[in-house]
């Protein structure tokens, strides 16, 4: 059974391995380098959601945050050995609800630009007290 | 350099580069654009951790399907000047300190506790011996694998002597042994009605009114 091991088990193994060990003076990729991907993402997107004033750049930070925290899932998935595949399925769930937000988004937006022919979410100061 | 070290590099210096950009650019079709290679950079992480399924639903449904809807919105409102908006700079200096912060704090908090997992050294996680890692998730998702949590988020393994349910007065023990059968058909189901809700209800946002005042 040992001649089918594949290249995902042997990226893993190596990955654990070298991670582990402290004082290793070439480290391996491990779990933290994923992590601080994951968090840059987020990071870039809160910046974007903050900065555009268009509403669909708001979207794309928000499928940015998604993205980070994806990546997350997956990596922690990955590296644990306790949890099987419930990263990836939770992975999965999060890019289903991306799309779903992206469309009622989009369908919002749209509708807010046929009434007020603006997306600037400045202009958007209907409801302010 | 392993080869998996150089693979991760790359496509994380991609995917950073990538989003960065997006965020700084001011043109919302570039933005877009910078979005695409964002995505198509996650996924490629995907695949360097070992979840090919994933990696291809991100390039399908996110690559493919959500952003194609993010462009359509893009062009369907880019009108002169919804193009370039631009943001103030004192806006900007506030975002980018906030943002800084925001992510020397999760550095920081990553380089803090440094997480290992011991038991990955003895026992590699092997999900199904023969199965591969996409039909095990689409047999958990239809219930058939077994795909439960074996052991708390804190990630410690429990003790392998949790299988015989010696207590006879456990009410929750036959609840336990039904729940290891069914995997996520549950959440599958729910995220089935929930894109029916979804469809419907963005057909209904996005749907072209009809005036009342033209027809009579």
């Amino acid at each position: 059974m040992t001649g089918d091991i594949g290249l995902h088990h042997y990226l893993l193994v190596g990955a654990v391995d070298s991670s582990l060990k402290v004082g290793e003076t070439v480290p391996d990729i491990g779990l933290n380098h994923y992590l601080l991907v994951g968090a840059l993402l987020f990071v870039c997107g809160v910046v974007c959601m903050a900065t555009k004033r268009n509403a669909i750049g708001v979207l794309m930070g928000v499928e940015l945050v998604l993205n980070g925290a994806t990546v997350n899932f997956v990596a922690f998935a990955h590296f644990n050995p306790t949890f099987m595949i419930e990263g990836q399925v939770f992975a999965l769930f999060v890019i289903v609800m991306a799309a779903a937000e992206a469309a009622i988004a989009l369908a919002i937006v749209l509708n807010f630009y046929n009434n007020h022919t603006t997306v600037d979410v400045d202009s958007a100061e209907e409801l302010k007290g | 350099m392993t080869l998996h070290a150089f693979l991760f590099y790359s496509t994380a210096l991609l995917t950073a580069l990538c989003a960065i950009t997006m965020v700084l650019t001011e043109n919302i079709v570039r933005a877009a654009a910078w979005l695409l290679f964002t995505l198509a950079g996650v996924s490629g992480l995907f695949f360097l951790l070992g979840a090919e399924f994933v990696g291809a639903t991100q390039l399908l449904v996110y690559v493919g399907g959500t952003l194609v809807l993010v462009v359509f919105g893009v062009m369907l409102t880019a009108q002169g000047p919804f193009i370039t908006m631009r943001t103030s700079a004192a806006e900007w200096a506030v975002s980018a300190a906030v943002g800084l912060l925001f992510f020397g704090m999760l550095a920081v908090a990553l380089g803090s506790k440094p997480m290992s997992f011991d038991e990955a050294k003895k026992k590699p996680p092997t999900p199904g011996d023969s199965l591969t890692t996409t039909s095990v998730l689409g047999q958990s998702l239809l219930g058939v694998t077994e795909a439960t949590p074996r052991s708390n988020i804190t990630g410690v393994t429990p003790p392998a002597s949790t299988a015989p349910a010696s207590a006879s007065g456990d009410i929750a023990a036959p609840f336990q042994r039904e729940r290891k059968q069914i995997g996520y058909l549950l959440p599958f189901e729910i995220v089935s009605v929930h894109l029916l809700v979804v469809l419907i209800g963005a057909a209904y946002l996005a749907r072209a009114k009809r005036r009342r005042g033209v027809d009579a």
